[in-house]
């Protein structure tokens, strides 16, 4: 049995809804004056870090103490990694001081799924973003943030996203983020529709389960949820459109277009934002924006894997794909 | 996981020790107790252990309502975090913690539970309250204690003491579960490989 979490693809039906459950459970510990649980003491869990991020790195470490594992965390700057030592090196070293999870962070899309399926470390592997390939914790906690707006808090327990419209808006080329939402949403039995420029599509869309759409505002109408993505500067090193100020007026989303959805729909942006570009101030601000929220939902999201990973013997979370050799 | 074969094996086999009336005449027993220990339940909060204990302490809060005219907060606590056998086993999918609105600082509470066996769960339950809050004190009501007490705990309020052997199994069905009302008390199956 698999004992990682490397892509949301990963997981069942019933994977899914037990993590959302579990979350549901973990964010009343929120409520407490006493945010703390014994069920990890004495486990070890290192935030192996080798690309910048402080919202998923302080929310898996708020994760972690809460459920009261030791935190080592790990930069890859002014590490030895900056000095030339290998994935495989730094796994070694991690194996020899009894490491019981590695949190990975890695720019090279499919790092995690080397370090958990390499045989260089024991440890179970949670994937905190790896390139432009998956950030499954973020997409479970999009997922669990919709579920309490669109279905319930109490209602949503034991449901899925059955039968809910989804709009993901954006950078979809750059974003790990849509890829991980479009597989855990497609699993949840929402439909997914992808909105971007031409340009902003990656090859192979086509076999995605979910549909394409270049134009925002005839989707808006027709969605529960829409999710903005940020546009990537930083993974950008051609003109993807003309300019920022066309790109936010064919796909930002702004008070007019917000007034264009359902009464019920709610506004989504898994942050950083950029406010101005592909969400105004107007909407970032409003009751309908979620962004506070899926903060929020991100650490009891993350302290419902590593139970579920780390809490027993065994994992309770079963992987359906099969190993390579 | 028990088949459905396996069940109805298991309840042919089994012996009822205590029936529907039975467990209603002990629950009315118990909910006299708590007033008379608490007199009058003024503080009294009620907080059931996931699964049945939770239904055994909302039928108690009706009991005691009836006595004292008042509404008694029931809650339900889940202990699965806090026990000590957690690394031995799959671990568990989380039931309801659902603590009432004005919390247990200064109550007393009672915690609900259906079998008492090794007392693991209620320790496991006394580190969660401590978590939560600080009661008045605490106290205990089963609606069975098998014995076999693997922690010196033992409870303030007892249905039925039953008396079991380690190869004896304990099984309490509530009609909000299970359909009907029974204590059933029968045999452990043991696999071939176990008895190697």
């Amino acid at each position: 049995m698999q004992r990682h979490l490397i892509s949301a693809a990963d997981l069942t039906r019933d994977d899914a809804v037990l993590i959302l459950d579990t979350a549901e459970e973990m964010a009343r510990v929120a409520d407490r004056p006493i945010k703390k649980l014994p069920t990890l003491r004495g486990r070890t869990v290192v935030n192996l870090f080798f690309e910048d991020s402080t919202r998923t790195r302080i929310s898996f470490e708020a994760a972690e103490k809460r459920l009261s594992a030791d935190v080592i965390n790990f930069t890859a700057k002014g590490s030895s990694v900056s000095k030339g030592e290998s994935l495989k090196d730094t796994a070694q070293t991690l194996e020899a001081m009894g490491v019981d999870a590695v949190v990975i962070r890695h720019g090279a899309s499919g790092a995690p799924y080397r370090l958990a399926t390499s045989g260089w470390i024991d440890a179970a592997v949670i994937n905190a973003g790896d390139g432009t390939h998956q950030h499954p914790t973020q997409a479970l906690l999009d997922a669990f943030t919709m579920r309490r707006r669109l279905v319930g808090r109490d209602a949503g327990i034991g449901q899925d996203l059955s039968g809910k419209r989804i709009t993901i808006v954006g950078d979809v080329l750059h974003s790990r983020v849509a890829r991980s939402n479009v597989d855990l949403l497609h699993t949840l039995g929402a439909e997914v529709t992808l909105v971007a420029p031409p340009t902003l599509v990656p090859v192979g869309v086509e076999s995605w389960p979910c549909e394409i759409s270049y134009d925002l505002d005839s989707t808006l109408s027709k969605s529960d949820a829409v999710m903005m993505l940020r546009v990537q500067r930083e993974r950008m090193n051609a003109a993807f459109f003309p300019t920022e100020r066309e790109y936010s007026r064919r796909y930002g989303l702004d008070g007019d277009r917000m007034a264009k959805m359902p009464e019920h729909a709610i506004v989504m942006h898994p942050g950083p934002m950029v406010r101005g570009m592909e969400i105004t101030a107007e909407v970032a601000d409003s009751d309908r924006c979620t962004v506070v929220e899926q903060v929020a939902n991100g650490v009891s999201i993350r302290m419902a894997v590593l139970y579920l990973l780390l809490g027993g013997n065994e994992p309770a979370v079963t992987h359906t794909r099969t190993e390579e050799k | 996981m028990d088949t459905e074969q396996d069940k109805q094996q298991y309840e042919a086999d089994a012996r009822p020790v205590l029936e529907a009336p039975d467990i209603a005449r002990v629950l009315t027993r118990i909910a006299h107790e708590i007033v008379e220990r608490a007199k009058g339940a003024d503080d009294v909060v009620l907080l059931g252990i996931p699964t049945r204990g939770v239904f055994l302490a909302r039928r108690l809060a009706d009991k005691l309502e009836e006595i004292t005219d008042r509404k008694i907060p029931v809650g339900s606590l889940d202990i699965t975090m806090y026990r000590d056998d957690l690394r031995m086993h799959p671990p568990r999918a989380l039931a309801r913690t659902e603590i009432p609105g004005d919390g247990i600082d200064g109550r007393l509470v009672v915690l609900v539970d259906d079998v008492l066996f090794s007392g693991r769960t209620i320790r496991a339950a006394l580190d969660a309250l401590n978590d939560i809050g600080r009661p008045r004190a605490v106290q205990l009501a089963v609606l069975v204690d098998r014995g076999h007490r693997e922690l010196p705990i033992r409870a303030d309020y007892v249905g039925k003491n039953l008396p079991t052997s380690l190869r004896e199994t304990v099984k309490v069905q509530l009609a909000e579960e299970d359909g009907r009302d029974t204590v059933l008390l029968g045999a452990k199956r043991t696999s071939p490989d176990a008895q190697q």
